[in-house]
């Protein structure tokens, strides 16, 4: 009787039960939709400025980030592949050698990052092959290199030509070759696009006198969320020689922004929280003092105030359920298509987007966490204003209540 | 013996205590027996809903207490008064006396509900309940699909669901049309009669006053006279 009572008292007043619930309906929705888009896009993001060349996790040896010279190489040993072997959230381990050279053709010489790489590897993880712009991929056998497009133009190299690269190798030796090009790269990001040189991983070796030695081994893993617990095992097998470091840790920039742009999630969703609040206390308030004589007449024929406010706490958690309900089941199919089919810009935006190695498009992310998290929020913000009638009630004299 | 149901002594309630006392209740004792059909009538003002109030343990005395078959229940306080009342005192008020959202059934069956009684009891004596007020045939009806009439009648079956001590009624015709009123007091008095239920009730309406069988005469506060109907006036409005 208690349940068909509060059923019953939802739909006294249709209408004004139903605006409730579309209010509850779109707040919910409008919500998982901010979400869903704010962690698709950040998603993306990460997974383009990871997936481009730093990889989630990298391990250096200890002092290279803040020193970024061959003398903080390390030795690629067994002990070592065997930890990076026996993880099995890490999918991709690409070993680099990575220092600054002088390239030159002719008379024209220009500063480049010569990225020495397992060329199988790098293609997994970072999908090198796919930005030939001409000529072929190279091999891990090969003595070619790849150039990348703005160095290219501006040294005047083609596919085929010789670059020469001139610097400083392990332990200060003297480090000079000439290498055929084997292709050129064209990288969305125009800081790599001018100064990147790729040369498979034992030439760049041979080349610096580095043998077996590398800069850094970048790491992809099989889940993002994993990525704190991997970085938290290898700072705990590899030791204290060893620094281990998140693409947080190494764009803090990119985390930065990530961090901010999640404070203003916190803001807009708090003012659509505020109103949803409001708006579901408006209606209690109406149901509260436009049922005060029936309340009184209640309680006058022997209904204890204890069951009395668990009809009205039911008939708030009621309202609110069916407007998450309703919220959910319009937002779950708006998100998956809008994952399969995210949003894509166009025009110049879009050019602006790429040339900074960014998709221009805008995902979403289709998470059970989102849907739960936010749905526990809006039913928290509805228990809590449906304390206001059980404070009414609990305050209520019947007498008083039921004077005209 | 005539066993007293009601047994109120030296009530007094007395507002606006600190600055100009006003008493709406005046040292009143009053003794009511099982059985009886009694009205109380007064002038507006003159305290009778008080003291329906301070009998039915809906307010507190002043002064003075109420006793209900011996049990002191000025003394009760939170849910054992509220049990109290629920099992031995039945209400009628004056209109909007139903749950709008349930039918006439669901109604008589709610404060049987509150009582915890099991469901083969709570559908007998619904049906015995709704028999006793001529409406079989509105079991399923809303309150705003009946009457106001009607809905008293149902109001009456709910207050006597519980089977209580007594039913009190605060001027439960004031808003009913002579036919209805009279309808009303006829399921009243068959009810007193059939079944010795006992009813104390406010009222102005002289016709009421007429078939009650005592009335108790409330004047600022006081009970002025406590008499019965002369037999001439009985047999003019008894039917």
């Amino acid at each position: 009787m208690i349940a068909k009572l509060i059923w019953r008292n939802l739909w006294r007043n249709s209408r004004r039960t139903l605006i409730t619930m579309a209010s509850i309906a779109f707040a919910v929705l409008f919500a998982i939709l901010m979400k869903s888009f704010q962690d698709g896009v950040f998603n993306n993001l990460i997974k383009n400025v990871v997936g481009y060349y730093t990889g989630y996790v990298q391990i250096h040896q200890k002092g290279y980030w803040e020193e970024q010279v061959l003398d903080n190489s390390f030795t690629n040993n067994t002990a070592l592949s065997n930890v990076i072997k026996q993880n099995p959230q890490i999918k991709n381990a690409i070993p680099r050698l990575e220092t600054f050279v002088l390239a030159s053709k002719g008379n024209t010489t220009k500063g480049c990052l010569l990225v020495g790489t397992d060329t199988e590897k790098e293609n997994e993880l970072t999908h090198l092959k796919s930005k030939l712009k001409s000529g072929n991929y190279f091999q891990n056998k090969d003595n070619e290199v790849l150039v990348a497009e703005g160095l290219s133009s501006r040294l005047n190299l083609n596919v085929s030509d010789t670059i020469v690269l001139f610097g400083q190798g392990y332990h200060g030796i003297m480090a000079a070759g000439k290498y055929r090009i084997k292709g050129i790269l064209s990288l969305a990001s125009p800081a790599m696009n001018n100064s990147f040189v790729y040369l498979p991983l034992k030439a760049t070796q041979s080349f610096l006198s580095a043998e077996n030695q590398l800069t850094s081994i970048s790491l992809g893993i099989d889940n993002p969320k994993n990525m704190d617990v991997i970085v938290k095992n290898m700072r705990k097998k590899m030791g204290e020689d060893y620094e281990i470091m998140s693409w947080q840790k190494m764009m803090p920039e990119i985390a930065n922004h990530i961090k901010a742009d999640g404070y203003s999630f916190y803001v807009f969703s708090g003012i659509l929280y505020l109103i949803i609040g409001f708006g579901l206390f408006g209606t209690l308030l109406m149901m509260t003092t436009e049922r005060k004589y029936e309340f009184g007449m209640l309680l006058a024929i022997g209904m204890k105030k204890s069951k009395l406010a668990t009809i009205l706490l039911g008939e708030t958690i009621m309202i609110t359920f069916l407007g998450i309900l309703f919220g959910i089941v319009l937002s779950l199919p708006l998100v998956i298509y809008l994952n399969q089919k995210p949003v894509k810009l166009t025009g110049e935006i879009a050019k602006t987007y790429e040339q900074f190695g960014f998709e221009a498009i805008f995902p979403t992310t289709v998470d059970s966490a989102i849907f739960i998290n936010q749905s526990l929020i809006v039913l928290i913000i509805a228990m809590f204003i449906g304390m206001y009638p059980l404070w009414h009630v609990s305050n209520l004299n019947p007498i008083k209540a039921m004077k005209k | 013996m005539k066993e007293t149901v009601i047994d109120a002594h030296n009530l007094s309630k007395i507002y606006d205590e600190k600055t100009i006392p006003v008493y709406a209740l005046n040292n009143v004792h009053l003794h009511i027996q099982r059985g009886e059909f009694t009205a109380i009538k007064g002038p507006s003002g003159s305290g009778k809903t008080t003291l329906l109030n301070m009998i039915g343990g809906l307010d507190n005395p002043s002064g003075g207490f109420v006793e209900i078959n011996d049990t002191n229940i000025t003394a009760l306080k939170g849910n054992r008064l509220i049990d109290f009342r629920l099992n031995n005192i039945g209400f009628v008020f004056q209109s909007y006396n139903l749950i709008p959202v349930l039918t006439a059934k669901e109604n008589i069956e709610f404060i049987m509900l509150l009582q915890n009684r099991p469901k083969e009891e709570r559908e007998k004596r619904v049906a015995e309940l709704l028999k006793q007020i001529g409406m079989e045939d509105k079991v399923d009806k809303r309150p705003v699909e009946l009457s106001g009439g009607q809905q008293q009648r149902v109001a009456v079956a709910r207050a006597l669901a519980p089977k209580p001590q007594f039913i009190l009624a605060d001027e439960p015709t004031a808003n009913l049309d002579s036919i209805a009123a009279e309808n009303l007091l006829d399921v009243m008095l068959k009810l007193n009669k059939e079944e010795n239920i006992t009813f104390v009730f406010s009222t102005h309406d002289q016709r009421v006053i007429n078939r009650a069988r005592r009335v108790i005469t409330l004047e600022d506060g006081k009970i002025v006279a406590d008499t019965a109907p002369t037999k001439i006036e009985h047999l003019l409005y008894e039917k």
